[in-house]
């Protein structure tokens, strides 16, 4: 299932990670799942929220820089070999993966995958 | 060791009258020679008469760098073509670079200050002198070059680069006096560490630092690495070049060599000379070039003029140490910095908002320039190859445009401090003083 998944640009500095969860924790806003990617001098926040609309708008009051990005999420069973799977059939098919992570809830696990087709990625796991 | 005793030991009430002197020759000089200083004089009702002692230099208009600019190329000169027989040129920011034409004389006191200068730093003709200033337009490395030879050392024009070649040669040829930036002195410390020698096989004793601003601290870092005792030179293209002042053995404050170059320091905004002992902007006229003379030139550098007596024995003013600029120009590892030249990079990009920050630090005694930017909402990107690939765009374009590196923050908009009024651009963490 495609989703719409929070991007947020952050500037290496102490405490602002720290600001984005305050946000978010002041409007009620839960987060689902997310990943933090680095380089030497900023990070990209992946952030999977319930209500995407609402968490950008008080994000963007509060001049935090989010983007949403379409992503792939796949439940799939919390067992050995099922991400292996889905990840064989993408690569048959030509599905370059830029990035992914993943939360587990019990019997079953989510998947959240960033490949170069979306849509294509999404129709080949339909 | 005074070179010029006459000079550089003349009574202040002497040197005063001498100034008075060559000010009127000089104003004579410009007024007929220089349309923009009679244009200048007469919309301020002055005339050459009027200018009888050297107090009277408070009547003549003041220039500017923006005015070298603005009669790019040759506007200011004074001598005809013919007697002209160098010249050099400063480096240009984002405007035309500063031309600078010297005859024949020019060059002759030119070399006169140069050799007063490393007499004080105890130079002599027994000495073999590396002149490691850059050659070229640049006026360090022939200014110091011509300086050393008239004082009848041995001069070794090493220029810069192939640093281990020159320490070979600092060994080999028993080098024993050197000039050129205090930066370049410290790089030099450092490979010596690098090849494996120590200062005792070398035999440097003398060194003259300039063309940048420094500090004690780095005084004491080159002395002990290199092994030798370091003089402060100042100078500058507009001026001449290096040896428009210098240190003597007190090391308090560089004596001005004022029968040629007259200081005074202004208050740079209401322009009024200050007294000696205040600190304000310091300002020079060349009371004997021909080639470009100018009145009352805005070298944009704060510091104090000292009179009192030095125990060396020589009269002339003392400069303190420069304590700031005026103007927001950045001396950057000896890179002129205009924080203009980086908005106008800035203006051209459209992934980035018009705010920027610049700061500078001195990292192990390297200066180092960081510059932050923020990227504008729409051109965010989730791609972090993308992102990066933006900032290497922006790295690139100021390379080439300020010719030295800068390291590249991307910002979050917003997380810049907007100034009120005017925009405060530079943080300069470089404690200078």
């Amino acid at each position: 299932m495609i989703i719409r998944q929070l991007s947020i640009f952050l500037e290496n500095r102490t405490g602002r990670i720290n600001e984005v969860a305050r946000i978010l924790a002041e409007n009620g806003i839960n987060m689902q799942a997310f990943s933090m990617a680095e380089t030497a001098d900023f990070g990209l926040l992946r952030l999977i929220v319930p209500d995407v609309d609402k968490a950008v708008e008080v994000l963007r009051s509060s001049d935090i820089a989010v983007m949403v990005t379409d992503v792939l999420c796949v439940n799939c069973p919390n067992v050995p070999g099922s991400l292996s799977a889905i990840l064989e059939k993408l690569a048959a098919n030509n599905i370059f993966i830029e990035y992914m992570y993943a939360y587990s809830d019990g019997d079953t696990a989510n998947v959240v995958i960033r490949p170069d087709n979306v849509e294509a990625a999404a129709g080949i796991l339909a | 060791m005074i070179w010029n005793p006459n000079k550089e030991c003349m009574s202040r009430e002497l040197m005063r009258e001498l100034q008075g002197k060559r000010l009127q020759k000089l104003v004579q000089y410009v007024y007929h020679n220089v349309p923009f200083y009679r244009n200048k004089m007469q919309e301020m009702n002055v005339s050459p008469e009027d200018i009888v002692s050297i107090d009277d230099i408070v009547k003549l208009p003041f220039t500017t760098k923006q005015d070298l600019r603005d009669n790019y190329p040759y506007g200011l000169q004074a001598a005809p073509a013919s007697e002209i027989v160098r010249v050099h040129a400063s480096s240009g920011t984002t405007g035309n670079p500063t031309i600078v034409g010297y005859t024949r004389k020019d060059l002759a006191v030119w070399s006169e200050v140069m050799t007063r200068c490393l007499t004080a730093f105890g130079v002599t003709r027994d000495d073999t002198f590396s002149v490691s200033y850059g050659y070229g337009l640049f006026t360090g490395g022939l200014g110091a070059h011509y300086g050393v030879e008239n004082l009848g050392a041995t001069v070794i024009p090493a220029s810069t680069g192939n640093t281990e070649k020159h320490i070979r040669l600092i060994r080999d040829l028993n080098i024993t006096g050197i000039a050129c930036t205090p930066s370049y002195a410290l790089y030099l410390a450092e490979t010596l560490d690098k090849m494996g020698i120590d200062k005792s096989q070398i035999g440097l004793r003398v060194g003259a630092f300039g063309a940048e601003p420094w500090t004690e601290n780095m005084r004491k870092e080159i002395e002990s690495r290199l092994g030798l005792k370091g003089y402060n030179i100042y100078g500058l293209s507009e001026i001449m070049g290096p040896g428009v002042s210098y240190e003597c053995q007190e090391q308090n404050g560089s004596h001005i060599n004022e029968d040629h170059f007259y200081p005074e320091i202004i208050n740079p905004d209401t322009l009024e000379q200050l007294p000696y002992g205040e600190q304000g902007e310091l300002v020079f006229t060349t009371l004997t070039k021909e080639g470009m003379p100018l009145l009352r030139y805005r070298t944009k550098d704060l510091c104090t003029l000292m009179d009192d007596e030095c125990p060396c024995g020589r009269t002339s003013v003392r400069m303190s140490r420069i304590v700031g600029r005026s103007d927001d120009m950045l001396i950057i590892r000896g890179i002129n910095v205009f924080p203009s030249q980086v908005e106008s990079v800035i203006l051209d990009m459209p992934e980035f908002e018009p705010q920027y920050m610049l700061v500078v630090d001195r990292v192990n005694n390297l200066d180092t320039l960081q510059v932050q930017v923020e990227v504008r909402k729409d051109y965010f990107s989730d791609d972090i190859g993308s992102m990066l690939a933006m900032k290497k765009r922006l790295s690139d374009k100021l390379k080439s445009v300020l010719s030295i590196a800068a390291d590249v923050r991307l910002m979050e908009p917003g997380s810049i401090e907007r100034a009120q009024g005017k925009g405060k651009h530079v943080i300069d963490k470089r404690k200078l003083q």
